[in-house]
């Protein structure tokens, strides 16, 4: 078939959008579980799991929607990250069940509502972890042999991945507690506001070392940032101008700011790791055309997400406006 | 003893499949029953029709749930446990299994929300249509579903290069040569699920004298389901089984206990099935009935298991004895039908304590018979991951340890038993509530969240009915 475009391109772009989206969407509603343990009353967890219950299925769309896609464009990532992260794979799925069955079942609970709130909180929190430690694997590289993974069963898990997964976790509380900032008011925004900055400070903590620590993980990133000025330093200062401002909006109380320079934060560190990495796609020896799958295959899949994409977009956002504003003791109004 | 990781994965695979295929195969047949419920109601506009599908539709709603989410596990397990297989399938399986996911993200998005949680929002045509497209989409999402499976059984379009196969043709691939009996056969056995459900749970109904008249209605239209398609799906099984016979001649040998190619074939009705002597223990059969059943004649040749060696062979007793279920239920469901045709005449079906308990127990049944289909395809394959050209064994993630293998599948039976057990439960306080609470005003004052299945649920999962 004669090649017009480049489709393996194209799907890196709707697969990095999709990944973006789901950290970004998924990261404040994981984040309500990691803050649950330290809420300050039973109310306040109410509140905070009505602000996340209308929209967390669909912010867990993207994840399923860029898995599927994964296994279609780059089949490579999926038979070489899915057996690398064997077990990690198994506790962030488990996670995921915990606490999307956590939210179907304290609203239905009178008697066993702790259980499910715990069920909520573990969950979050391992799924979160487990998803750190996926990005902290992702830059260490694979070892592999052909066009398998040939390392052992916890190769994963090493002080940098769990960094990462702590990093992560510290984010999503973060991208939780900014949230929190902007869709509620009274005593738990007010908890928001205080704990907002303890939050940016741990996760400035690990960034650094991450910072610090992956040029020496990886020498081809070292020589990509070190080898002269080159404009991908505007990616970090953005994100660091980004965390400045998460400051300044909470000292002045302000009520969106916060949230949306979070969002800030995460967007350009997500695009200066791409640029650290690109176009490896599975590190260190496969980048993105080595691990797409046929062109005819890339071809068929393009028109079905082509069609879906819009639907899911239309309506995440039609969701998103029929339940703005600020949450009641109730739910949204 | 040494950790297989193959036997291993087999079993996590089996389990994992096995829990999640009986969610589907009722909701796709649940949507059709609903689907039909609000036809009649637009039609008749006798409430006593919307009274049930408000019923129905919270049981649609809760067994949806589950199905979806013990799916996701489903779809990671390519990955993790059969990475060479995914692999070198991805090609095809990858786009296919995607578009089963755009389908069910489609639905969700759009008409489910509309049929849980829009009946008093949009005029009753919208909420009908939604009902519609809700049930077609069930069946564009096993469409997706069965055509990847049945490549597997019959691969066909595909060419393999460097080790990863390749689409030659998208339509040979999507419509291999089983594809059409499987569909028609999963199709027929999703309705008599719905059926068999409906009627067993308005019969017990009935017993208890709950709303006596809209589940008399309900159980009289499950019957003459129950007594049409139960024949059809006899009907439809053989062809399904003639076909198997040509294209995968050894699982027919396994499901017929059959060793030496032969004429004149009897129907083993009991057996023993030994594979490593080769043979049968304890047979109990009727003469020549095989033969007949498979080729239509009584002097037919039937394959026999011997025709490969025994490596290629499938485990014999677990396809004999899975394809005796299946049968067996089947004809028991065609008993049920004829059983309730007798009894309309003076209402009998409404009043005869023994056969409305009896239907209570057969709504079991179904799903039993479903799995046990399933085994005897999926098993009956063995050792074969796509017939003829991959093994299990060849297909398996080459870095998996037995020790890996052995946590996750423990890790699943746990989380499965815990998480599954509570979606159950809540399942049965629906039914407990009957339509009587499907009807009245929430139990749970709840804020309704689109996209959520789940929450079309109004009971409590604690405290008292």
């Amino acid at each position: 078939m004669e090649q017009t475009f480049d489709l393996t391109l194209i799907w890196a772009g709707i697969i990095g959008f999709g990944i973006m989206m789901y950290v970004l969407m998924d990261g404040f509603d994981l984040g309500q579980g990691i803050l649950y343990p330290f809420a300050p009353d039973e109310q306040a967890r109410d509140k905070m799991m009505n602000s996340v219950a209308p929209v967390w299925d669909g912010n867990e769309t993207w994840l399923v929607l860029g898995g599927a896609g994964l296994l279609a464009a780059f089949p490579l990532v999926y038979s070489i990250f899915l057996p690398a992260l064997y077990i990690g794979v198994f506790l962030l799925l488990a996670g995921l069940i915990f606490r999307g069955v956590a939210f179907e079942f304290r609203f239905k609970a009178k008697t066993s509502k702790y259980l499910w709130s715990w069920s909520f909180s573990v969950g979050s929190f391992v799924a979160s972890f487990a998803q750190g430690a996926v990005v902290g694997a992702y830059i260490q590289g694979f070892e592999t042999e052909g066009f398998a993974y040939s390392g052992g069963p916890l190769d994963w898990l090493t002080p940098f991945t769990v960094l990462t997964g702590f990093g992560l976790v510290i984010g999503y509380a973060l991208l939780g507690s900014t949230w929190l900032i902007m869709k509620t008011d009274g005593a738990v925004q007010q908890w928001a506001y205080k704990i907002t900055p303890k939050l940016l400070f741990g996760l400035m903590a690990v960034f650094a070392a991450v910072s610090i620590y992956t040029p020496f993980v990886d020498s081809s990133v070292m020589s990509r940032w070190f080898d002269g000025i080159s404009l991908i330093w505007a990616l970090p200062a953005l994100a660091l101008f980004c965390a400045y401002i998460v400051l300044r909006a909470v000292k002045k109380q302000q009520d969106g700011m916060p949230f949306v320079a979070t969002m800030g934060i995460f967007l350009f560190s997500y695009l200066g790791l791409l640029a650290s990495k690109w176009p490896y796609i599975v590190p260190p020896k496969f980048t993105i055309y080595d691990a797409a799958s046929a062109y005819n295959s890339q071809l068929f899949l393009l028109l079905g997400f082509l069609f879906v994409i819009p639907i899911v977009l239309a309506y995440t956002s039609w969701t998103y406006w029929v339940f703005r504003g600020k949450v009641g003791d109730a739910g949204y109004h | 003893m040494e950790l297989d990781p193959l036997v291993l994965s087999r079993i996590q695979f089996a389990f994992v499949v096995c829990f999640h295929a009986i969610f589907p195969v009722f909701t796709i047949g649940l949507a059709s029953t609903i689907a039909g419920f609000e036809t009649l109601y637009f039609k008749t506009e006798n409430p006593i029709w919307q009274r049930l599908s408000k019923f129905w539709i919270q049981v649609f709603a809760v067994v949806f749930g589950i199905g979806v989410v013990s799916g996701i596990v489903m779809s990671f397990q390519f990955g993790t446990n059969w990475s060479n297989f995914s692999y070198a399938t991805a090609n095809f399986l990858g786009p296919v299994l995607s578009y089963e996911v755009i389908t069910a993200f489609f639905l969700e998005a759009s008409f489910l929300g509309v049929l849980l949680f829009g009946r008093d929002k949009v005029p009753q045509g919208v909420h009908l249509f939604a009902a519609i497209m809700v049930a077609t989409g069930t069946f564009i999402s096993s469409f997706w579903i069965l055509s990847a499976n049945s490549l597997l059984q019959t691969p066909d379009g595909l060419e393999l290069i460097n080790g990863m196969y390749h689409v030659k043709s998208w339509t040979d691939a999507l419509f291999t040569a089983s594809f059409g009996y499987r569909f028609t056969h999963m199709a027929l056995a999703s309705f008599l699920t719905a059926a068999l459900v409906v009627a067993g749970v308005s019969a017990w109904f009935i017993l208890q004298k709950r709303e006596l008249e809209a589940n008399k209605k309900a159980l009289s239209v499950a019957l003459w389901f129950l007594l049409f398609l139960a024949p059809l799906q006899t009907v439809v099984g053989d062809f399904h089984g003639l076909n198997t016979m040509k294209h995968q001649p050894t699982k027919v040998a396994a499901m017929e206990g059959n060793w030496e190619t032969s004429n004149g074939v009897p129907l083993l009705l009991f057996a023993i099935p030994d594979k490593e002597e080769q043979t049968n223990h304890f047979e109990v059969k009727i003469p020549k009935l095989a033969s007949f059943i498979l080729t239509h004649d009584w002097n037919g040749e039937v394959p026999g298991l011997k025709a490969v060696p025994v490596e290629e062979q499938p485990p014999v007793f677990i396809v004999f004895w899975s394809f005796r279920v299946m049968v067996a239920l089947g004809l028991l469901m065609v008993v049920f039908g004829i059983w309730g045709l007798i009894y309309r005449r003076g209402g009998k079906i409404y009043t005869s304590p023994v056969f409305l308990q009896g239907l209570r127990i057969m709504s079991i049944s179904p799903f039993l018979a479903v799995l046990a289909g399933w085994v005897v395809t999926e098993a009956g394959r063995a050792p074969w991951l796509i017939y003829g050209q991959m093994t299990h064994a060849e297909g398996l993630t080459p870095s998996l340890t037995g020790g890996m293998a052995l946590f996750s599948l423990i890790g699943y039976i746990t989380v499965y038993a815990l998480v599954f057990s509570a979606g159950i439960y809540y399942l049965l306080k629906v039914f407990k509530g009957g339509l009587e609470k499907a009807n009245a005003p929430h139990e749970m004052d709840e804020i309704e969240r689109p996209a959520r299945p789940f929450s079309a649920g109004h009971v409590a999962i604690d405290g008292d009915l």
